[in-house]
């Protein structure tokens, strides 16, 4: 593999992967594939080190045994995705994944479980699931970004970390906003996946590690955004 | 021939009119609004209903249609007199509906859905279960793998006497059945997805030899009774007899279903090859797997696959073939709502045969072939979709609520038009 060669680090697909999540990764390799840029998809399975040669993080959402299992590994692979980011690799998290890069989330059994601390957050569990599509409006340069949101917690972001953006459909993090942002690191709570839907996103990813990105046909994606968001009651924009 | 109470055979009645009612405003069989009704009017209609009948329910995620299907074939080639619920009807009013259409008692074997089954267990009072598989599915309506799996769990727990027939080598089926006197049967794990972590103490499952083993707590693959060996089902228990399989049904996932009815088949009494021999006649299963002549000519099949799990028995089918296939998947209440597990589905392996995204969610459906670079044509109507796409063949695989619109009304009318 050629240095050159950008690498997106599918985290823990067995653990993190029950909702369909494991697309975003897919869809950043095509992007870049499709543009005639060397990339690779790297599975890091349950139970490995994340490794810090990392362009692109992806994590997904996942059920709470497997979520408690992904903790375990990512805390102990945090300086090698600590290095990764320092050395300007980007970050999408959802979900599960979304709540580990926070102080702790509580699981099930009423355990505060220790996560990354990437971000000054914290994950409690609500009283019922937030479930349906849901629709957040983030700062320019991305447009609304719709997704389905399926999950528990409900996560209070730090004062010094930004939310992805003000829910217009849903509830996100549950307090009127949905996700984070902190330099080159999202989280979300959207799904399905959110990158299928939101092509944009996709492309800001990308380009913070590779620059500008030449277009692509995104004909069908975006009539997939379009019809999303009419069927939660907005228009595209 | 039993006793009913005035009550219930009141509801029974009020029931029936409802659901000849619905089915004359042409709004399908009415079995689901009939059994509303009669459970509305009588509570205790459903357990009034079992009682006289030797009750064994078959549950899982994928599969529970076919192997319902498989063992009341088993059991009426041996000369039972069998009530079920054979469309697939499978909530407490389908129970109820097909419990009261019947005065004989016999066998009643109902597939039951596998989120409501401990809530009806009490009531129906089986003699025997039948669980088959626990992977996703519809995780906006059932929650997550793990909640049911624990629900099972208790259920098995509940009754010291209760016989359960289950799959050894799903590690959620293994855990729920673990606490009762299980006949377990080893049909060969192929999707572990949703079993990366131990059910009982969460550790990360190894996969030595087709079985599963906690490094952990060494919770590992029971012993089976029964095993599924290529087309051949080994009676384990009893000098390993070996039973030819010969279905009509087709894919190794039906191969499963049928080691699981004749596991079931044996514990009521009905010899394995016998068994094995009524399941060979069986066809299709509630529209499953059913032939039809799209208008052009072409031959096509109708199959259902409605999760990750499920598509991926149906990859496995459609590797041996070189039809078009058309993928149509909504996403009402019983498709679940949201179509993300489409991204767990490695379409990637159709990529250069002629596709169709068709259904409701066409375009997430269309989204994910692109980046499997497998290019679609986009039609939402299925039998549209079907005629768009090149083959010799064409196999139509549609998520629930598409399958029952095409095999309830549409199909069968075009069947007639064209045998």
């Amino acid at each position: 593999m050629s240095a050159s060669t950008v690498r997106v680090a599918l985290v823990y697909p067995e653990l993190l992967g029950t909702y369909g999540d494991r697309g975003n990764a897919v869809i950043l390799e095509r992007r870049l594939a499709w543009r005639g840029i060397a990339a690779e998809l790297v599975e890091v399975r349950a139970g490995a080190a994340v490794p810090s040669d990392v362009d692109v993080f992806v994590l997904g959402g996942g059920e709470d045994d497997p979520q408690s299992l992904a903790a375990e590994g990512l805390r102990a692979s945090k300086p090698a995705i600590e290095h990764a980011l320092d050395h300007g690799a980007a970050m999408l998290a959802v979900c599960a994944g979304f709540q580990l890069l926070g102080h702790s989330y509580e699981a099930a059994d009423d355990e505060h479980v220790p996560g990354l601390a990437l971000l000054d957050m914290v994950t409690v569990a609500g009283a019922d699931r937030l479930v349906g599509e849901c629709v957040v409006e983030p700062d320019a340069p991305l447009p609304l970004l719709t997704g389905f949101e399926n999950h528990a917690g409900r996560t209070r972001l730090g004062d010094g970390v930004a939310p992805l953006g003000p829910v217009r459909v849903g509830r996100g993090n549950g307090d009127g906003v949905d996700g984070a942002r902190a330099d080159r690191v999202v989280g979300t709570y959207l799904h399905g996946p959110v990158l299928a839907r939101n092509p944009a996103l996709a492309d800001l990813l990308l380009g913070w590690v590779v620059g500008q990105l030449p277009p692509i046909d995104d004909g069908l994606a975006l009539r997939l955004r379009a019809e999303r968001l009419a069927a939660a009651g907005l228009n595209a924009r | 021939m039993t006793r009913r109470s005035t009550r219930t055979r009141l509801a029974v009645t009020a029931g029936r009119l409802a659901g000849w009612a619905s089915r004359t405003a042409g709004r399908g069989a009415g079995l689901v609004v009939s059994g509303r009704v009669t459970n509305a009017l009588a509570p205790r209609a459903l357990a009034e209903l079992a009682a006289p009948q030797r009750v064994v329910l078959v549950s899982a995620t994928n599969g529970k249609t076919t192997t319902t299907r498989l063992l009341v074939a088993a059991l009426e080639a041996a000369g039972h007199a069998v009530v079920t619920n054979p469309s697939g009807a499978n909530l407490a009013s389908g129970l109820v509906t097909a419990l009261a259409s019947t005065d004989e008692p016999g066998f009643a074997v109902l597939e039951v859905d596998e989120f409501v089954l401990p809530s009806l267990f009490d009531a129906l009072g089986p003699e025997l279960l039948v669980w088959g598989n626990l992977t996703r599915d519809q995780l906006d309506r059932m929650g997550e793998v793990r909640a049911i799996t624990d629900r099972w769990r208790r259920t098995a727990a509940s009754s010291p006497e209760l016989r359960i027939v289950a799959n050894a080598s799903d590690p959620q089926v293994a855990w729920a059945a673990a606490p009762a006197a299980t006949t377990w049967v080893r049909a060969g794990a192929s999707w572990r997805d949703d079993s990366a972590s131990c059910p009982q103490c969460g550790a990360l499952l190894t996969w030595p030899d087709g079985g599963f083993a906690c490094p952990r707590c060494r919770f590992t693959a029971p012993a089976a009774a029964y095993a599924l060996d290529g087309d051949e089902v080994v009676d384990v228990a009893h000098g390993s007899v070996r039973v030819k399989l010969a279905l009509a049904l087709p894919g190794r996932w039906n191969l499963v279903n049928a080691t699981l009815a004749i596991a079931a088949a044996a514990q009521l009494g009905v010899n394995a090859a016998d068994a094995a021999d009524a399941m060979s006649e069986v066809t299709t299963v509630s529209g499953r797997y059913t032939r039809f002549h799209l208008p052009d000519g072409r031959p096509a099949r109708l199959l259902l696959a409605k999760n990750p799990a499920g598509w991926h028995e149906v990859l496995g089918y459609l590797a041996d073939r070189d039809s078009g296939v058309v993928i149509a998947v909504n996403s009402r209440l019983a498709d679940g709502r949201d179509p993300s597990w489409l991204w767990d589905v490695p379409y990637e392996k159709l990529a250069g045969r002629p596709l169709a995204a068709a259904g409701e969610r066409a375009l997430d459906v269309a989204v994910r072939l692109r980046y499997a670079d497998a290019p679609a044509v986009v039609e939402p109507d299925p039998m549209r979709a079907a005629l768009l796409t090149g083959g010799d063949e064409v196999d139509v695989v549609a998520s629930y609520t598409v399958f029952a619109r095409l095999a309830g009304s549409e199909l069968a009318t075009r069947k007639d038009a064209r045998p």
